[in-house]
């Protein structure tokens, strides 16, 4: 399968555009009509041909456009990168997970060879033909995770495993969802889940974390999270919210369509085979309302969604000043039919 | 009293002087000293002899540590310089060495990233809350410190944006985060209110 690679922007005049095919693609977060945060994981195994599911590690037309913002957001700051340094090995590890993936769902954009030690890997889409040795920092141009994950699409947090709990030890994160791993960056796994409302309460993390600390090699799992963006910004950094923030107040019945976008995250953890750590990759996928509109299910499903959110949940995700706006503007392709379970359009 | 219920914020648990300990390692702040005064009163003095206090704040309760027999007593003059003599000490350190911390939240989470940086386990410290509710905030965007901050909002000290102290703490740097609370609608920013005094 041959992807047709997209030149847009995330930025600026953000040219970001889902083709018909893409829209298909969504991972639509929402499997029945309301939503509250649940222990929402299930396996991470291959999918229907045409859906996000179809590799692990997924690769679509935004590929080279995105691995283009990523530059810039590290050029700009490159704290959105860090790795502590008892994380080597786990960010070798990370390499090596991406290449194969990669390489195996995209045998004609990709390809890894080893001999021994001696590995080559060539990135058609991205121009990149590299001989290096495996556990040799020195043979390749950085670090083995900022290496691979300027070539991957998606947030990636490399947690390490130690006093029954996981700790957030290296990263990268340029497409985020308003955390800051600068800030984050050696928390465990509910100091860096502090600031969520709700989940706490009804023991999401207690038991998400206990699921996690017996993740097997082998056997990933995965969850869809969301929330929405004005405008299809990948970096909706902490950091950089004086410049993303005035667009919240820009919505208008008139625009809301073209600005307002559903933001999924899929999120997916793999144990890495010699660290032990956990490889939690945030693929990041953004959907205007007039391309969930082409969707009659979604059309239909997403404002009693909206309508459904709990107060602290509104406020969490920064929805307040446009929710209402959105839910007008999507109510008039709500005809009140029934909506058929699970998240695939019909 | 600090607010409860941050699940990023450390928990001081209070000083408890461990009397396995070969050596104890008191960094203490101000009102600190009375953490350390009133483990004496129900613990006895023993431990002072295999002790070392360093203590930075005014003159009163630095007069009570002087006259405690603890094996070695120093003041500081300001919280860095008490910094740079902790870490001295603290490479000095041998096996058996116990360290505590008291004081304001802003120095306990200066002194423990010294201790962090060193390798020292930081469950393995012992730490009690001390004198007033001020934080120390980095700021989210330009990344500058502003120690001793009572308010929200409040201007950040190195790039002057308004920021919202969000209950939300790190370790490493030992401050919590301050994210620009007019962002969406730039001039909106309320009227500052002291939440930490």
């Amino acid at each position: 399968m041959n992807i047709e690679f997209r030149q847009e922007s995330f930025r600026d005049d953000f040219t970001f555009r889902n083709s018909p095919a893409a829209i298909r693609r969504f991972p639509f977060p929402f499997h029945e009509d309301s939503y509250m945060y649940s222990v929402n994981m299930e396996p991470h195994v291959k999918g229907a041909p045409g859906s996000a599911f179809e590799s692990l590690i997924d690769v679509d037309e935004h590929y080279i456009s995105e691995m283009r913002d990523r530059e810039k957001v590290l050029k700009e700051d490159p704290l959105r990168c860090q790795a502590l340094p008892h994380m080597m090995m786990a960010q070798w590890d990370t390499l090596e997970l991406l290449m194969e993936q990669q390489a195996a769902g995209y045998p004609e954009h990709f390809s890894l060879t080893k001999d021994g030690d001696n590995w080559h890997w060539i990135n058609k889409p991205l121009g990149i033909d590299q001989k290096f040795v495996f556990g040799d920092v020195s043979t390749l141009p950085c670090e083995p995770m900022e290496y691979i994950t300027r070539q991957a699409q998606g947030d990636f947090c490399i947690v390490d495993q130690r006093d029954n709990n996981l700790w957030m030890d290296a990263g990268i994160a340029t497409t985020q969802a308003d955390w800051s791993l600068d800030f984050d960056i050696g928390m465990n796994f509910m100091e860096w889940h502090g600031p969520v409302p709700l989940a706490h309460q009804i023991g999401v993390f207690e038991r998400a974390l206990k699921f996690l600390l017996n993740l097997q090699q082998g056997k990933p799992v995965r969850r869809l999270n969301w929330t929405m963006t004005i405008n299809p910004r990948l970096d909706t950094s902490p950091e950089n919210y004086p410049k993303w923030g005035p667009d919240r107040a820009t919505v208008t019945p008139e625009n809301v369509g073209n600005k307002v976008h559903l933001r999924c995250e899929l999120q997916s953890l793999w144990r890495l085979p010699r660290s032990n750590a956990i490889l939690f990759v945030i693929r990041c996928y953004l959907i205007k309302m007039e391309e969930v509109a082409t969707v009659p299910k979604w059309a239909r499903r997403l404002p009693r969604v909206l309508r459904s959110l709990p107060p602290e949940l509104v406020d969490y995700k920064g929805l307040t000043r446009y929710r209402q706006t959105t839910i007008d503007w999507l109510s008039k392709f709500d005809d009140g039919a029934p909506t058929s379970p699970g998240i695939f359009p019909d | 009293m600090l607010v409860v219920g941050i699940k990023s914020r450390p928990v001081y648990k209070g000083l408890m002087i461990d009397i396995h300990s070969a050596r104890h390692l008191f960094a203490l702040e101000g009102e600190g000293a009375e953490a350390l005064l009133e483990q004496i009163k129900s613990m006895g003095s023993g431990f002072l002899e295999k002790a070392e206090i360093l203590y930075v704040g005014p003159e009163n309760p630095a007069g009570k540590l002087r006259e405690l027999k603890s094996f070695d007593f120093w003041t500081a003059p300001t919280i860095p310089v008490l910094l740079n003599r902790l870490k001295a000490s603290l490479q000095a350190a041998r096996m058996g060495t116990r360290l505590y911390l008291s004081g304001t939240e802003g120095f306990i989470g200066q002194a423990m990233q010294v201790a962090l940086d060193l390798g020292i386990d930081f469950n393995s410290i012992r730490t009690e809350h001390r004198g007033s509710t001020a934080r120390r905030v980095q700021c989210v965007h330009c990344k500058g410190i502003t120690d001793n901050v009572t308010t929200s909002p409040f201007t950040c000290s190195h790039c002057g944006l308004p920021l919202l102290v969000r209950d939300h703490y790190s370790r490493r740097y030992g401050a919590f985060q301050g994210v620009n609370i007019d962002a969406e609608e730039p001039g909106s920013a309320p009227k500052p209110e002291v939440l930490f005094p």
